[in-house]
């Protein structure tokens, strides 16, 4: 997996609660089995201006210069709700989005991003507000740097907000881990734990 | 120590202690679909991985198989075809247990997986679907992953998992005749809102739950995730371990009653502490029904559109306005009353036998109003031939609903079958989400019976007021 360890880039802000899995790639845009080909139905239903269409709506934040080039994305509470499909994570990193910055996550997507080389910052939405102002008086060069090594987030003022974020998540992100290749090494304690359980539950083994 | 019902199953499925605050916990059982679970078995085969138990390890058509009676792989989805056809042969190359249309097993996952003793008590199973948390209805720990989760469990039998934190939600209190599960729910998340669970393990609990047949108990837990929660869990009790009772994959005789021993120690121990506990008074609530585009814009039936002006947290004004301009309401508009062009039984929320049975008695010698679309999908081949015995489906056909065959149908639109333009649509389903029906479609969530009702009339309706 691709790691995370700083980025310093345009922000797009997209301050809207609830952002839905459903809004980041509709069902009707994940026409194959795989993981790839998705960045063209990146928030559909709000980029283009009819369902299914490639006709940009203007007005929309990642339509316009210099968010086009985004990196990192600034919105509100509970963004990635909804929705398991890992499709979104997959269109947003195809896309180009690398961190994304919101108060809170759904639970579901933010596991995605973290197998997925995609950083979900957690702070404040005053901060995140705070950013999208900064950002939008001159979003080509007031850039916003993200920096998982340090856990810290610095606003184009030059402003430092620290970030927490769960040990685990935070080292598969850095080091790019393979999941499953780690658990695998523990394959001992896996029999030993089935051997117990067989004798204990053993209706569990069909 | 005391510990709650969350923590009992934790520890009775801790592998490994991995340190970092994350948890090795051993999966029971897997279950996949064909929309999210075929990238799943594409990338671990392609990755040359085997799957580690596959008899414990099912997979159902639901997402992207048609419904229209007569249906084989051919779909009107883009593509959807090639979901089919791929999971097949990767479920078959895996060696696991598929559920393949034509198969009377078949049906929705959430519909299937208790219907066919799957799910049971105590395990612990996953599914690269949102509503997993469904079977914490029969005291399953049951969540939803991503796809690459998936294959970490399929290849591993484990997922590295940090615990949430805890919460209990005390359901007082009776509900009233014609209020339901899902109006519970509902007015959950209306109360607050759709972020109000995100990072807990909740355990419902209260006289509301305990009095909920075992299929309600499932449509109260389905929309967990609507609520934001990691997941969400029901004690189970005698009314379920009467359910599992005969199921396919249960067990049986001596295992059975083993595990019911077992089972009944599922419960929070007195005193347990939780991190966050909340109350809902279910004894007054009125049947519930959505205005907006978040399950969290909802009031009840008898209420009205409420005006963002109103409401002091821009954040969530700026979300309403944007609702209201999407579902073309006024602030003050009666939700009793509004015509609508649609209405929609079906999906892993409200499609049990239970459901069907409730809507075909408020259709019983009533017609669907003229201009409404009415549609009717099982949530299982079971359900839909269970419906069929008792012949619910003449009652549906004859009121003028469409009888389909079962998977999730135009819960969601992928490019295939939806509601029109702008359509208002009343429905059974989970999500009210902007385009998730269809392009630009208005969906209003509700229970079957206020469905039912609705579609009669012809515009939202309180069942409770609908003449005999």
């Amino acid at each position: 997996m691709e790691k995370f360890t700083r980025i310093t880039a345009v922000a797009a802000p997209l301050l809207r609660i609830n952002v839905d899995t459903d809004a980041i790639i509709p069902s009707r845009e994940m026409k194959t089995v795989g993981k790839t080909g998705l960045a063209a139905g990146l928030f559909a239903g709000w980029r283009y201006q009819a369902s299914g269409s490639r006709v940009e709506e203007p007005g929309f934040v990642l339509n316009r210069e210099p968010y086009r080039h985004a990196r990192i994305l600034l919105s509100g509470a509970n963004f990635g709700c909804g929705s398991s499909r890992e499709h979104a994570v997959w269109a947003l990193h195809e896309w180009g989005i690398r961190a994304i910055i919101a108060p809170s996550y759904g639970a579901i997507f933010a596991g995605n991003c973290v197998r997925n080389g995609i950083l979900p910052v957690v702070l404040d939405y005053a901060v995140v507000e705070e950013l999208a102002r900064q950002v939008e008086a001159d979003p080509a060069s007031r850039l916003v740097s993200v920096d998982l090594v340090d856990c810290a987030v610095t606003a184009p003022d030059g402003t430092r907000h620290p970030f927490t974020m769960a040990a685990a998540d935070r080292d598969m992100l850095l080091e790019g881990l393979d999941g499953i290749a780690l658990t695998l090494k523990r394959d001992d304690e896996i029999l030993a734990f089935q051997g117990r359980d067989r004798l204990r539950r053993p209706w569990i083994y069909l | 120590m005391a510990r709650t019902i969350i923590d009992k199953l934790w520890d009775e499925h801790l592998v490994a202690d991995l340190g970092n605050g994350a948890s090795l916990l051993y999966i029971d059982r897997v279950f996949l679909h064909e929309r999210t679970g075929s990238v799943a078995l594409k990338e671990l085969a392609a990755a040359n991985r085997r799957v580690r138990n596959p008899e414990q390890v099912f997979c159902t058509m639901d997402h992207i198989v048609d419904t229209l009676p007569g249906r084989g792989d051919a779909t009107r989805m883009p593509g959807g075809g090639e979901f089919i056809t791929q999971t097949r042969a990767a479920a078959r190359a895996a060696g696991i247990t598929l559920f393949d249309i034509g198969d009377d097993r078949q049906g929705i996952v959430h519909v299937v997986s208790p219907e066919q003793g799957i799910a049971l008590p105590g395990v612990t199973l996953v599914c690269p679907d949102s509503h997993t948390c469904t079977l914490g209805g029969i005291g399953a720990l049951a969540w939803g992953i991503g796809s690459t989760e998936a294959e970490h469990a399929l290849a591993t039998k484990t997922l590295a998992v940090r615990k949430p934190r805890s919460m209990r939600i005390d359901f007082r209190g009776r509900l009233a005749p014609g209020v339901t599960a899902k109006d519970m729910i509902l007015a959950l998340i209306g109360a607050h809102g759709a972020s109000g669970g995100v990072g807990y393990a909740i355990e419902f609990a209260g006289e509301a739950v305990r009095a909920l047949p075992v299929e309600a108990r499932l449509t109260l837990c389905n929309m967990g995730v609507e609520f934001g929660a990691w997941t969400v869990i029901i004690a189970p009790d005698e009314a379920v371990f009467d359910y599992v009772r005969g199921r396919p994959y249960a067990p049986q005789g001596q295992a059975l009653d083993q595990a019911i021993a077992s089972w009944r120690a599922l419960h929070s121990d007195a005193g347990a502490r939780f991190d966050r506990e909340l109350t809902l008074d279910c004894s007054t609530l009125a049947p519930q029904v959505t205005w907006g585009t978040s399950p969290q814009h909802e009031t009840g039936i008898d209420g009205a559109v409420p005006d963002p002006a109103l409401e002091a947290d821009a954040n969530r004004r700026q979300a309403m306005e944007r609702a209201l301009a999407y579902m073309g309401l006024e602030p003050g508009t009666r939700l009793a009353g509004l015509p609508i062009q649609g209405a929609f039984i079906g999906s892993c929320t409200n499609s049990r036998l239970s459901d069907l049975r409730a809507a075909a008695k408020v259709l019983e010698g009533h017609k669907v109003a003229q201009g409404v679309r009415a549609v009717c999908v099982p949530g299982s081949s079971q359900v839909k031939l269970a419906a069929e015995r008792e012949g619910l489906d003449r009652i549906f056909r004859e009121a003028g609903f469409e009888w389909r065959e079962s998977g999730c149908s135009m819960c969601f639109y992928a490019g295939g079958e939806s509601f029109g333009f702008e359509e208002r649509v009343v429905s059974s389903t989970n999500r009210n989400f902007e385009n998730r029906q269809g392009p630009r479609t208005r969906t209003h969530l509700a229970s079957p019976v206020t469905v039912a009702a609705s579609a009669i009339a012809g515009r939202l309706t309180d069942a409770r007021h609908l003449a005999g």
